[in-house]
């Protein structure tokens, strides 16, 4: 029996400003790479609180440092963050990221360790995790609308098998919950290059066109401007080319299978931007995984699709990651990495329709509470985009 | 049983999607966007996820799959082959 979505309701939190989270995380989150060792020790200190530990945060100036604030900002108002205590090395910069986490009207702290050095800092803002934690697990879970669950999309370790199997399922599940109302993502600038005419068709008009164009042209030039071959080695990578794939024209025509056949294309975000309504987003991004999912759990988004081929094995520390894969072999030997077996799609066992809805309702069951093999195995990649090099 | 699988019937390979697939093979190929069947021989052991060629490409060629270019053919190709970066390149970067 088909999944009927137009009655399909998630369990979340519902957050201050109105989205809806589906998990109840209470961050510890590191401005720089020196307030890490004091966000471990705050994380280990109280049990339910989680740090983010991540190599950046000094230095940084212009359009790189406004992405990595727009990011941690993004992350700790993802609706999947209950409350958020930050930690910088000085207060400016840390009272730059809790006033940007605030204005979701959820719990935030922050605390500058110059002045006070680690011991100090680490108990008073373990104290501030503390009472987060008692606060956050008396929340409950309350019934949405399916529309309420922003879904991002990027695909890994692709092979061949990604855009004949995984990819269509991702691309079935967005058709159908575009009619839903859903916001949807995806992104991956580099990887649509052989395919970039087929999304630009598919934007809603000229103006839309063009921002997804300058973006994918922009992307390119920076491509021109470093490479030093054909990036036969980067993309494909060494793991798509073993799966079979040859050409990034080839790797793009299977990853752009996961806007399916009839979803538009509404608009189109800077990395880590949050979408102003529903629809599809194209967000200019990184095609590494767990740099655009983070960058996807910073613009906002709930739950991530995620197929891969030869066996991508990402997870990211907010957003669960729910695994589709449709290579047998992959399915036989790294069977603990995968949510949705898809392989029956090449074996002509499932249609594509039934395999859009077995990916739909374990989205719905990962909503609800379920948790994905990447989080089960602990896969916690937190990774920043950077763009060029510190002052 | 379905050995390898093509997206559009004018592309011009196939992708094996079962293990083991040795030269010699009798293999059934899955037209998915016109819901047809095609069969060929393997003129060589292709891997699982590796495309074969299911028309003759000479150097030169476009390689289309998916109805859209993915590249060209730098070192001829039979039908039945193992097409990959031996003999398709990519016309970016």
């Amino acid at each position: 029996m088909s999944l009927d979505l137009n009655n399909a309701t998630f369990w979340g939190y519902r957050r201050e400003n109105g989205r809806m989270g589906v998990r109840n995380h209470v961050i510890i989150l590191p401005i720089d790479d020196i307030s890490n060792a004091a966000a471990e020790a705050v994380a280990n200190n109280i049990k339910g609180s989680m740090a983010l530990p991540h190599p950046y945060g000094r230095l940084q100036f212009g359009a790189d440092l406004d992405l990595h604030f727009r990011t941690l900002i993004g992350t700790g108002a993802n609706p999947n963050v209950a409350a958020v205590v930050v930690i910088g090395i000085e207060d400016g910069w840390t009272q730059k990221i809790v006033d940007g986490i605030a204005k979701t009207g959820k719990p935030v702290i922050g605390f500058g360790i110059e002045l006070h050095g680690d011991h100090d800092t680490i108990m008073r803002a373990s104290k501030a995790a503390k009472e987060y934690v008692h606060w956050a697990t008396e929340l409950q879970r309350e019934e949405a609308p399916i529309k309420e669950l922003w879904v991002s999309t990027k695909c890994g370790e692709s092979d061949t098998t990604s855009g004949c199997g995984s990819n269509p399922t991702v691309g079935n599940a967005f058709d159908k919950l575009y009619e839903q109302g859903n916001t949807l993502l995806f992104g991956e600038t580099s990887e649509i290059t052989g395919g970039e005419h087929l999304v630009a068709d598919r934007c809603r008009d000229d103006e839309v066109r063009k921002q997804f164009m300058f973006m994918f042209d922009r992307y390119q030039e920076m491509i021109e401007q470093h490479k030093t071959s054909d990036l036969s080695d980067s993309q494909p990578t060494k793991g798509n080319i073993a799966g079979g794939l040859t050409t990034i024209e080839e790797k793009a025509l299977g990853n752009i299978q996961k806007i399916g056949k009839k979803c538009v294309v509404d608009g189109v975000l800077d990395k880590a931007e949050e979408p102003t309504g529903p629809g599809l987003w194209f967000m200019d991004s990184s095609s590494a995984a767990a740099e655009m999912v983070t960058l996807c759990g910073a613009a906002g988004y709930a739950v991530h699709l995620f197929p891969t081929g030869q066996g991508n094995i990402i997870g990211n520390p907010i957003v669960p990651v729910i695994k589709i894969c449709a290579n047998p072999r992959t399915v036989r030997t790294m069977s603990e990495h995968v949510d949705v077996d898809v392989s029956g799609l090449l074996s002509r066992e499932m249609s594509p329709d039934d395999a859009g809805d077995a990916l739909l309702e374990m989205t719905l069951r990962t909503a609800n509470g379920r948790n994905t093999a990447a989080e089960a195995l602990g896969h916690n990649e937190f990774v920043l985009t950077r763009l060029y090099e510190s002052a | 049983m379905i050995h390898f699988v093509v997206h559009d019937e004018n592309d011009s390979v196939g992708v094996v999607v079962v293990e083991g697939v040795k030269a010699g093979d009798e293999m059934s190929g899955w037209i998915m966007d016109q819901d047809k069947e095609i069969t060929f021989k393997a003129s060589g052991d292709i891997p699982i996820g590796h495309k074969l060629a299911i028309r003759p490409l000479a150097e030169g060629d476009t390689v289309i799959k998916y109805g859209v270019d993915i590249g060209r053919v730098v070192a001829d190709v039979g039908t039945g082959e193992h097409a990959h970066v031996h003999n398709i390149k990519t016309k970016r970067w």
